[in-house]
């Protein structure tokens, strides 16, 4: 069986990750080391069993569909790198 | 001598009017003064607030409130800097926040506030809580006050060392797979994961959000039954918190064992457990035993894939909450041609190496073609991690393991080696993959160099009230939780 590989150009364009050549080689063979960890859960018998996503049993947490106060226009924008006109302004979508 | 004293002593002081609030407060900070250069414990300390707050607080007690409605009166507390405090920096150790500034109080922060504490800043953290030194954080080392050569652990290392260096007599951390209670350990105070769900996760950042929950750290098990009962509750705002009612912890505390069952997980003797960390839980386990606990071996039978499953698990939640920060809305953001290219090159100059390391392994093990073979089959070994203990208690009250295999480690020491790192977590991460609650208390010293170690009690779901009431009777018999740090000497 072939040894676990990230293909970590791939994978870094999925998770919009910017890396230097460096960060490349580096994380890339850490990230071989930590897969070919993983590969011990495939001796795991998890035949009939279900996943589990979350530790508390709790299913559709509804509430009242009541209006509330929000947060105001200036307190949502006060962080914003770059606004104008009551917006966040991001770089151009279409041509 | 006021930053000296417990949280419950110093609330009786204020409560007979033998000190100020505004006095504690500058007693703290005066500590803060003293010795964060060399501890590195905040990142941000808010002098001119906490002293306001303190006035503020005065001036409730002259009016005629008390510490029956209000606990935390005039007493001073410090917060992870990931859980939010409105108009306060929320960096979460990242150089992507660095100049973020909250508009909003995390539940357990209106909280505090409304129990009459005084908030005098904010804690250093591995990179959005993902470390188990605090050797993450984008801005400043922590050094343990044991010995300053060393990590205080992680993730909440800033939260456990103030409480250690007498900063602040009790602090808030955030518990992924270990960050209250390893930290604890290391800095040798009281450190508590409560339950998924005793307590409202709406304002603290995001990491792994099924595994998440915020935890208390202070020098003594009364003071994190006082803490709890603050912090715990339902909140509409977190639709994963949990509407049981909130017991009165404190009147849990007091008296013997007799009748309590622990269980000691065969599968924890592992090679790597440091001897003297071993022998000083076989002490306390024997400690216990006097006290009248029963002591009875039990089986964990899949203890050894709690690593591996944690790490596809918290990575893959990581990879999607951190999805948010994109240059856009807040936050850091550099800019490229496109919007791709400017998510790339913000993401990639604002996040640190352990936080890309997680999302690139979150990414991957989401990702089409792998999600079977690692993500789902880890959820499915989660349950059967969550069925042993569920097993075992229902023979046993509390589970006792050490919180860590060996004492704090010196700084640099495991940085080069993420899954070296990883395997620190090793006795804590089952408990959040199962949902249960966990304590660390001080059981010993190894010898030379003399270094806190820390005893781990693991508890049922919503079993807070049991394990405090074990760990309360075992500090209570024992020294430990009296010993101060050396650099509290000079």
């Amino acid at each position: 069986m072939a040894a676990p590989h990230l293909d970590i150009r791939s994978v870094a364009h999925l998770a919009r990750l910017e890396l230097s050549a460096d960060e490349i080689e580096r994380y890339g063979a850490q990230l071989d080391d930590i897969l070919r960890y993983f590969e011990q859960l495939k001796q795991v018998d998890v035949s009939g069993v279900e996943p589990l996503a979350h530790a508390m049993p709790l299913v559709n947490v509804t509430r009242p569909d009541a209006i509330r106060p929000s947060m105001p226009h200036h307190e949502a924008l006060r962080n914003a790198p770059v606004r104008g006109h009551d917006l966040f302004v991001v770089p151009k979508i279409v041509e | 001598m006021l930053h000296r004293l417990t949280l419950a002593e110093l609330s009786a002081q204020l409560a007979a009017r033998a000190c100020s609030a505004r006095e504690a407060t500058r007693a703290c900070l005066d500590q803060i003064q003293r010795v964060d250069g060399r501890v590195g414990a905040f990142l941000q300390v808010d002098t001119a607030g906490a002293l306001a707050q303190a006035e503020a607080a005065d001036a409730a007690l002259r009016a005629g409130a008390t510490h029956a409605t209000q606990p935390l009166l005039g007493v001073p507390l410090a917060l992870k800097d990931i859980i939010a405090t409105r108009d306060q920096p929320l960096t979460c150790g990242s150089r992507i926040l660095e100049d973020f500034v909250s508009p909003y109080d995390a539940t357990v922060v209106e909280k505090l506030r409304a129990a009459g504490a005084v908030l005098v800043g904010r804690l250093n953290l591995d990179e959005f809580a993902m470390g188990s030194s605090t050797e993450n954080s984008a801005f400043q080392r922590t050094r343990n006050p044991w010995d300053l050569e060393r990590i205080p652990g992680g993730s909440s290392g800033g939260t456990a060392a103030a409480v250690a260096a007498r900063e602040v007599p009790a602090a808030l951390g955030s518990d992924t797979g270990g960050s209250v209670r390893q930290p604890a350990a290391h800095c040798g105070v009281v450190g508590l994961k409560p339950t998924y769900g005793r307590v409202s996760r709406y304002g603290l950042v995001a990491y792994a959000s099924s595994l998440d929950q915020i935890g208390c750290v202070t020098r003594t098990v009364g003071d994190a039954a006082r803490m709890l009962g603050v912090i715990a509750g339902h909140d509409p705002r977190d639709s994963t918190s949990v509407p049981e009612t909130v017991p009165d912890y404190t009147a849990a505390l007091g008296g013997d064992l007799k009748g309590f069952k622990i269980g000691l997980p065969r599968e924890y003797r592992v090679p790597g457990l440091h001897p003297e960390v071993q022998q000083a839980v076989e002490t306390a386990v024997a400690k216990l035993q006097e006290l009248g606990a029963e002591a009875v071996e039990i089986s964990l039978p899949h203890t050894q894939h709690a690593v591996a499953a944690y790490y596809i698990i918290a990575p893959a939640e990581a990879s999607a909450n951190l999805a948010r920060f994109d240059g856009v809305r807040y936050g850091l953001r550099v800019e490229g041609a496109d919007p791709i290219e400017m998510y790339k090159r913000t993401r990639g100059a604002g996040f640190g190496a352990e936080v890309k390391r997680r999302i690139l392994l979150g990414t991957y093990v989401l990702s089409s073609g792998y999600y079977d073979a690692y993500y789902l089959r880890a959820q499915k070994v989660r349950t059967l991690i969550r069925r042993d203990f569920l097993r075992a208690f229902e023979r046993v009250d509390a589970i006792v393991t050490p919180t860590t295999p060996g004492p704090a480690f010196k700084l640099g020491e495991k940085a080069s080696d993420p899954l070296q790192m990883y395997l620190e977590d090793i006795f804590t991460l089952s408990c959040n993959l199962a949902g249960l609650c966990g304590l660390s208390v001080p059981c010993g010293f190894t010898r030379s160099p003399r270094l806190p170690i820390g005893l781990q009690l693991l508890g049922k779901p919503f079993g807070e009230a049991g394990l405090l009431r074990i760990a309360h009777a075992y500090e209570q018999a024992t020294p430990w939780h009296r010993e101060q740090p050396p650099l509290l000497q000079d």
